[in-house]
């Protein structure tokens, strides 16, 4: 056990854990951040996506004592401060994207990175940021859709 | 025009109460139409115990809540089926809230036959209680302003009474209307007066989904909540021997680490009750990081086991079912399935003279097909949050279908039924896989026995090498042909381990004069269940590729034959149990015909294949347009007819067949489950494939027949039928016939 000073959603945050607890275990046990989801634990199929300093990583591969002072966004991190939903989301709720929604917010996850480092991307080019989410409900094409959408409504 | 629907025991599944504090509750019994067909079917005939429970609750502050107890596991249940509600309560649907309703106390029997009736049971029921509630609530405003209940009017939930310009909201009305006594006559709208149902709908769950809210058992928390996983046996054919914890136990944060048995000795095994392995290690500790380490430690010893029978109840009654020692492997089962195919086996149906008319043949065309097992891979990984006391046993429970599980609980957790509560989560995915509720009662073993509440999580290794899988397939299809290209006959061979896919009723069955249907099974000790339109997922693939193959021998239009062959079956049916309805049938052929431009010069040319199947009620078609990228064959686009009724949300429809359509393509081109040496090879998504982004259809096209139907099955039908679209398709662009699934494994091109 070893103490952890992190950077969550823009709070500080101490936890007590093994240094090699996966940071997506950390959120979801011991920060009560469920939203970051657990689908195969081994980096295949991005429901455990969050930010690190904005860029997309699987948090069921980062080792909690690899965050360091790194910022840390979840899902949860992702609305605005007076709450309102990021524009990936309003796309997705526009386009009726989930079924059961389970890996929905590591792909949102996955589409805001996406949408910061490249605000205008191609098809092929979202398929291939995308694809290491995997849809097991097959909601890809509305995804893609939806990804196009919030790239659209920013540049208005 | 309105009916009138007088199905007293209907109307009896209906119960008004009054609110403490005001408003009106109505609790209604609430048909689970998210069963497998047939799964159902196959489980038992007769579940008198089933019941189930929706309710509509109108406060005096206007809140309008409908309880949904119906398990949602992605197919949108949470907003079609509140949507009938909707359509005769009248209330603002906009402000209608949806919650997932526990599974409770039972307030009300009912019968359940199962079957692809499903659906059409919930259309009803659901629309008879929202009909009730509006008139309750406008026999509440006729009584206090003293005028007939003729001459008021509803709209958006306020109740209007125009000549004397009143009106009052549901919630100032429901406290009244609660003391009223139930209408003798409910009359329900018809299709062509509905303003909510067959209107596109958004999710009524959307919100909380993309925020990432906590709605999944994998989620849920409780005050003094361990994590226990379990160990079980590393490959089928295998039990646990004994085991040693002493390093286990050492770790932090580790509570307890013992084996347990799931199910009694001599407990009969229902269709759902489906386990592999019974006996199992628990690992119990405070945090899934420090158990998952933990199990690493546990030293177990396995042995091998023996032929073993066990009663199960099933179709039929009980009967005797025989697990076989051994260790079983893919290679060994395409081996067996083989020699089986040429050995007599059971006649399921017969008409006519197939021996004359095959021995008359001027041609016999004779293909078989494989499949192999399949995992169903839900997104969320299974769980089960339990909670077991002497006074209650609380479960949270991602689980298809609750009332099937209330035995085993009940007798192998020595629980009463009287006891049970069950929380019923949202299902990251099911297909099947979450009809088998095994974990329900290792959870609640695990609970009692460190007497705290505990959520049981299986890794995602856990459940591919643990599963409850779609079954390995054979089929052969031989037709017989005269010196005119006409077909006489059809014999169709079908096997499985360890269950056999046959339908022998299903088409083509009915077209020709003489046609022989035979069938197979042999024991395995591989666990297998449903799996998305079970047994049809395979039976399509081998049958509307033969097909297909058919069409070229005999020199005619793949869509036209099939149509041909529809048209014979409706103008001169044979035999008498056929189970589609060949005017339905010819009727999506047709609008896929047309939206699909069929037999245009571009068609012609692209590498496009055809394919149609008929299950769960509802009737699927379509064509998939097949190109190269990067040297791997793509199915870039999707035209799609189907005919499941009326259609209640049509957004919903939508995605529901675009995701069937996505999954079909995935199973068809990379589904395999590997067995070597009784273990699976695929352990992880990492080896696992299923289909992703950049390998998903640029367009699905989804078109609906547009009738008044009462609604049937979407979210399995469109499925089956994929597979062998994509096969046809693969032969128009690579020239080669494809006959064993996963394609792109034949193809050489994984
Ligand atoms: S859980 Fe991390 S990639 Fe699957
Ligand atoms: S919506 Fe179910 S896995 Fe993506």
């Amino acid at each position: 056990m070893a103490k952890f000073q992190l950077k969550v959603n823009g709070k500080p945050l101490q936890v007590e854990a093994d240094p090699s607890t996966p940071l997506l275990w950390v959120l979801r046990d011991h920060l009560n951040l469920v939203g970051t989801k657990f689908g195969c634990g081994v980096g295949a199929c991005g429901a455990c996506t969050v930010h690190l300093n904005g860029r997309a990583m699987r948090s069921c591969q980062l080792p909690v004592s690899a965050v360091g002072t790194q910022a840390v966004t979840t899902i949860e991190g992702i609305v605005s401060a007076e709450k309102e939903m990021h524009p990936v989301q309003k796309a997705w709720l526009e386009l009726d994207v989930a079924q059961c929604g389970y890996c929905q917010t590591g792909q949102i996850m996955s589409a805001v990175a996406l949408l910061k480092s490249n605000p205008n991307p191609t098809e092929a080019e979202i398929e291939s940021a995308m694809t290491g989410n995997i849809c097991r409900c097959g909601t890809y094409l509305r995804i893609k859709a939806a990804i196009q959408q919030a790239a659209k409504s920013s540049k208005k | 025009m309105k009916n009138a629907n007088n199905n007293q025991s209907r109307r009896s599944f209906l119960k008004v109460t009054s609110l403490t504090g005001g408003g009106m509750m109505i609790g209604f019994s609430w048909f689970a139409n998210l069963i497998p067909n047939e799964a159902i079917a196959a489980a038992t005939d007769k579940m008198d115990w089933v019941e189930l429970t929706g309710f509509i609750k109108i406060t005096p502050d206007n809140q309008v809540k409908i309880f949904n107890p119906n398990p949602e596991f992605g197919t949108n249940v949470m907003t079609s089926l509140p949507m009938m509600v909707n359509e005769e309560l009248e209330a603002d649907w906009s402000k209608v809230i949806v919650e997932m309703g526990d599974y409770d106390t039972p307030r009300f029997k009912s019968q359940f036959t199962g079957g692809s009736r499903a659906m059409a049971m919930a259309w009803k029921p659901l629309r008879t209680a929202g009909a009730t509630a509006r008139l309750l609530l406008m026999q509440a405003a006729a009584n206090e302003w003293g005028v007939p209940i003729s001459e008021l009017t509803v709209s958006k939930g306020v109740v209007m009474h125009k000549a004397s310009n009143k009106s009052a909201n549901y919630g100032a009305l429901a406290t009244a209307a609660a003391k009223l006594p139930k209408p003798e006559k409910v009359e329900l709208k018809k299709a062509s007066e509905f303003t909510l149902l067959g209107t596109p709908q958004k999710n009524k769950v959307g919100k909380e989904i993309v925020g990432g809210e906590s709605l999944f058992t994998l989620d849920y928390k409780m005050e003094g909540m361990l994590i226990a996983m379990v160990i079980h046996p590393p490959a089928f054919g295998m039990q646990l021997k004994s085991f040693d914890a002493t390093e286990a136990l050492k770790m932090p944060g580790i509570k307890a680490v013992f084996d347990f048995q799931v199910y009694k000795d001599g407990y009969v095994k229902a269709g759902f009750d489906t386990r592999a392995f019974n006996k199992l290690i628990a690992v119990v500790g405070n945090s899934t990081w420090e158990v998952m380490n933990a199990r690493k430690k546990v030293v177990a010893q396995w042995e091998p086991i023996q032929d073993t029978k066990e009663m199960v109840m099933a179709r039929g009654g009980k009967r005797e079912e025989i697990i076989p020692a051994g260790l079983e492997s893919t290679e060994n089962h395409l081996r067996l399935m083989h020699e089986m195919q040429k050995k007599p086996t059971r006649v399921a149906r017969k008409d006519g003279d197939p021996e004359t008319a095959f021995k008359n043949a001027t041609k016999v065309l004779e293909r078989t097909y494989t499949a192999p097992f399949l995992a169903h891979n839900p997104m969320e990984p299974i769980s089960c949050v339990a909670h077991i006391t002497d006074e209650k046993a609380f479960f949270v429970a991602p689980i298809q279908i609750p009332e099937m599980m209330k035995q085993n609980i009940v007798s192998n957790l020595d629980i009463k039924p009287e006891q049970i509560e069950m929380k019923l989560a949202r299902m990251g995915g099911g297909f099947g896989r979450r009809a088998y509720g095994h974990y329900i009662v290792e959870a609640g073993h695990i609970s009692k026995r460190v007497k705290a509440p505990v959520k049981l999580i299986y890794t995602r290794e856990d459940d591919l090498t643990n599963g409850i899988y779609r079954p390995t397939y054979i089929m052969t299809y031989k037709a017989a042909i005269d010196k005119d290209n006409n077909v006489t006959a059809i014999h169709v061979i079908g096997g499985g381990i360890p269950e056999s896919p046959l339908h022998e009723n299903r088409f083509p069955a009915g077209v020709f004069d003489n046609y022989l249907a035979e069938s197979w099974d042999m024991p395995s000790n591989i666990t297998i269940g449903a799996y998305r339109a079970p047994r049809s997922n395979f039976n399509a693939s081998a049958e509307q590729s033969f097909l297909d193959e058919l069409a070229e021998t005999v020199g005619k239009d793949p869509l036209d034959f099939r149509i041909e062959m529809l048209k014979k079956a409706k103008a001169n049916p044979v035999g008498k149990n056929n189970d589609y309805n060949a005017d339905r049938f010819i009727a999506v052929l047709e609008l896929l015909k047309e939206k699909s431009n069929w037999g245009s010069t571009a068609s012609k040319n692209a590498k496009r294949g055809v394919s149609a199947y008929f299950c769960h009620a509802s009737y699927a078609a379509h064509v998939v347009d097949v190109t190269m990228k990067n040297g791997q064959p793509y199915v870039e686009k999707v035209v799609t007819a189907m005919d499941c009724g009326f259609v209640v949300n049509p957004e919903g429809a939508k995605n529901m067949v675009e995701g069937a359509v996505v999954d079909g393509i995935g199973n068809a081109l990379y589904g395999e489950l590997i067995l070597e040496k009784g273990a699976t090879v695929q352990k992880n998504l990492n080896n696992y494939r299923i289909i992703r982004h950049r390998e998903a259809p640029k367009k699905i096209d989804v078109h609906f027949v547009q009738n008044n139907i009462d609604p049937t099955g979407l979210g399995e039908p469109p499925f089956p039928p994929v597979f062998a679209a994509v096969a046809n398709a693969l032969y128009k662009a690579t020239g080669k016939r494809l006959y064993n699934q996963p394609y792109l494994k034949e193809l050489g091109k994984v």
